[in-house]
């Protein structure tokens, strides 16, 4: 099999680094075969794989050696549950230097040394939203072909992937980059299925799966494990495993996504009822005068 | 006094003239600057072996590297294709630099464009860049092909090439047949040699990807000269011998024309080069010689997957430099190396033992590109001479290898060691401290020269304060002939000037 790369990408705090870890130990389960390169300067998208708080990143490990051709690449790989290779980018702290960059660094390292012979999967976990050209480095030419937005019922959330959508379809229309579909992270917001199922159709994909809302996500989380090692028997764990036989039965197919509008979102809410028709009179005045 | 007509004084007459001596004074009172005892005490401190150890301690601090930056190595790669215009997209002062560079070196107008990104390309990203200035570059320049490379401001942002390339053409800024070979080249990682590989690899694959290989019968073969101050004159040498040998060479980025124009009235933006037919019937050669093989790292890998034997080499000079050569022609081609070769080998052994007893034991630093190093220091120990100090600011791993295991197999390389990553502020203090007969490198050793009195032969990339170096070969045993007289002549006029006023000042030596 040829290798397959894949990318998470989502709204900060919606589970992408959960979501991602759990599904790519389901795919380990199944014989696969996989490199999680984490981009996100926090460099927490292996911590449940590791069991650790976080690993040594790319940069920081640069930073201790002088450059990055000083560094090998078994300087920087670890591996986790079930053979899983892991890699974090890292980045500067908050507020300094650019994270971007250190994304296309710590990609081009590992393309150079290696990292990529004889895995089946790269995925990638990046942060939150594609703000500059760095965070797109994982959907550039030949490198991930289909990406996952996972997302919730949430309107920030949706608001991130059709934001998302928009940095594919750049590079969807030079590249091979599509977009695999949309995973529902359960918030229990209301008619949570139904929108996001609606979103996936406006953005011109599908709903791959709907994630219930566990409690023992957290219970492992806390054990810093995946579901699928904690307690493989669960429920939870059976989700990722449905999740994981879609992505690799996607076998890298996707589509252009056709990002919307504010307003056609704005819309896609007030149809559900998350949102009240807005009401101009109210705008902008304080308690009081109203 | 004012200039006049009659009687133009120079820059290095005009500043010794009362008036400017005066302003210089001036200057020096209201910079405020410590007197000239102080400033010698402190430049002769700096040359004592407590401040050598202070000086190799340092980490954070690079004072004059030997190296530059990648897409100045991306242009000249770019510049050796047939009718191509090098493109930088970033900065345009930059390539600005660039083209100074070339201009200075080789004393001929070298062509690149920027497209000029600033503020807002910055914070936007510089899509519009390039759509308008692939067109703009297209309709103004008439190239057959633009080679892309970056400055470091695109690669912080994270430009997209191929992707921008793509966009551009499906928004009709350049046909979209029209080859445009790219390569990310960020200043800040590597140096001029790799965004010279990065170009090539580019050149290489923009050609060659998922195209069939399939072997020709001919004895032709590739050759790559890398990035060398010395392409003009040492890519005709290369021409010139493979002629001699029968062997069918293309030269894979040749800019010996463009670099070497004459002057007849005519400008040419573009002349010679390797041409669109040559570079697709490459992929059908033989093999490829690279004569700078550390400086081609990742193009040699490219030609190995293309499915073709690769040879690398490290910018041979003298005997058996060039024997090596040679003889990978002649393993590639099965050609045998035939008698006039032969004899110039044997007028150059004849050169070498004719001035045996002057070259035999002199000390020698040396800085400068990594294959260069191999290769000049390889020379220096088949002269009998011995390399001591020898500083690569873009060392690789590989280099450093290579050196200490060449080193170690002469009995002249004994005291020689190799010093990676380290600038020519630390060869100062090498040579303060441990002093050499003569120093080795480009323009930039003449401020050593001066400070530590150590006589600078000027071999490498730029020679700026000399002309027309790059005009004679230094491969080939033509070549090795050239390096012997350089450092030839500087021994003697060392020892002519140190020997003014005594009976050692002969006509004869």
């Amino acid at each position: 099999m040829s290798l397959r790369q894949i990318a998470f990408y989502g709204k900060g705090g919606i589970g992408k680094s959960t979501t991602s870890q759990n599904t790519l130990a389901a795919l380990a389960e199944m014989g696969q075969k996989i490199l999680i390169v984490g981009c996100d300067p926090k460099a927490d998208s292996t911590r449940l794989i590791l069991h650790a708080k976080a690993q040594d990143t790319v940069l920081s490990l640069a930073a201790d050696a002088g450059s990055v051709e000083d560094l090998e690449l078994e300087d920087v790989l670890r591996v986790g549950y079930r053979d899983i290779r892991c890699v974090e980018s890292g980045g500067p702290e908050p507020g300094v230097g650019c994270a971007g960059r250190g994304v296309i660094t710590a990609i081009n390292f590992l393309e150079e040394n290696g990292a990529y012979d004889g895995v089946d999967y790269v995925s990638y976990d990046v942060l939150g939203d594609v703000v500059c050209g760095g965070f797109a480095m994982p959907i550039r030419e030949n490198k991930a072909q289909e990406i996952y937005i996972v997302m919730s019922g949430e309107m920030m959330a949706m608001y991130a992937a059709n934001n998302i959508s928009k940095g594919i379809l750049k590079y969807a229309n030079a590249g091979g980059v599509r977009l695999g579909g949309l995973i529902c992270n359960e918030r229990q917001t209301d008619k949570e299925w139904d929108l996001a199922d609606a979103l996936a159709r406006k953005l011109g994909t599908s709903l791959i799966h709907f994630v219930p809302r566990d409690n023992v996500v957290q219970h492992a989380e806390l054990r810093r494990m995946t579901v699928l090692e904690y307690d493989p028997e669960s429920k939870q764990a059976g989700e990722y495993r449905q999740l994981a036989q879609k992505i690799h039965a996607n076998k890298g197919n996707g589509t252009i996504p056709t990002p919307i509008t504010m307003e056609e979102l704005e819309d896609l809410l007030l149809e559900f009822g998350i949102m009240q028709k807005e009401d101009d009179s109210i705008v902008g005045k304080a308690k009081a005068v109203a | 006094m004012p200039q006049s007509a009659d009687k133009v004084l120079d820059h290095s007459d005009l500043f010794r003239e009362p008036e400017y001596q005066e302003i210089f004074e001036r200057k020096k009172g209201f910079e405020g600057g410590c007197g000239a005892a102080k400033v010698t005490e402190i430049a002769d401190w700096t040359k004592s072996m407590e401040y050598r150890e202070i000086n190799f301690k340092r980490e954070a601090l690079v004072v004059n590297p030997a190296k530059a930056c990648q897409p100045l190595g991306a242009v000249l790669c770019a510049s050796g294709f047939e009718g191509t215009l090098p493109y930088v997209h970033g900065s345009q002062g930059c390539v600005a630099y660039f083209r100074s560079h070339f201009n200075r070196h080789f004393k001929e107008p070298c062509s690149a464009v920027s497209d000029s990104m600033t503020e807002d390309a910055a914070v936007f990203g510089g899509l519009n860049n390039i759509v308008d200035g692939l067109a703009n570059a297209h309709a103004l320049y008439k190239p057959k092909m633009i080679a892309v490379s970056t400055t470091c401001m695109a690669e912080v942002i994270g430009d997209d090439l191929d992707g921008f390339i793509k966009t551009a053409k499906a928004k009709g800024s350049i046909p979209e047949d029209f080859r445009v070979p790219f390569a990310h080249t960020p200043s800040f990682v590597g140096s001029h040699v790799t965004g010279y590989d990065n170009m090539l690899k580019g050149f290489l694959t923009n050609f060659w990807e998922g195209k069939t290989r399939v072997e020709t019968s001919a004895p032709a073969i590739n050759i790559n000269g890398g990035f060398d101050g010395y392409c003009v004159a040492n890519n005709r040498e290369i021409k010139r011998l493979m002629k001699e040998m029968g062997v069918a060479a293309t030269i894979i980025s040749d800019p010996s024309e463009v670099f070497d124009t004459p002057a007849d009235g005519e400008f040419r933006m573009y002349a010679g080069g390797t041409t669109a037919e040559q570079m697709d019937a490459a992929l059908n050669a033989k093999g490829t010689v690279f004569m700078q093989g550390i400086s081609a790292v990742k193009s040699a890998e490219y030609v190995e997957k293309a499915g073709q034997k690769t040879i690398s080499l490290h910018c041979p000079v003298g005997v058996a430099g060039t024997d090596a050569f040679l003889m990978a022609v002649a393993e590639l081609t099965g050609q045998a190396i035939p008698a006039s070769l032969e004899t110039e080998r044997g007028r150059l052994v004849d050169a070498i033992t004719d001035s045996q007893a002057y070259l035999h034991g002199k000390k020698f630093a040396l800085f400068g590109d990594p294959d260069m190093l191999l290769g000049l220091t390889a020379f220096l120990l088949e002269l009998g001479a011995e390399p001591v100090h020898i500083v690569c600011t873009n060392a690789t791993k590989e280099w450093t290898a290579k050196i200490t295991e060449l080193l170690a197999a002469s009995p002249f390389g004994k005291e020689g060691k190799a010093w990676p990553g380290k600038d020519l502020w630390h060869m100062r203090s090498l040579l303060a401290t441990e002093p050499v007969d003569f120093l080795i490198g480009s323009s930039h050793g003449k401020y050593l020269e001066r400070d530590t009195d150590t006589p600078l032969i000027r071999i490498g990339f730029p020679i700026f304060d000399r002309h027309h170096h790059h005009r004679f070969p230094i491969w080939g045993y033509q070549g090795g002939l050239n390096v012997l007289v350089k450092i030839l002549d500087k021994i003697f006029d060392t020892l002519d000037a140190t020997t003014t006023d005594s009976a050692s000042f002969d006509l004869v030596r």
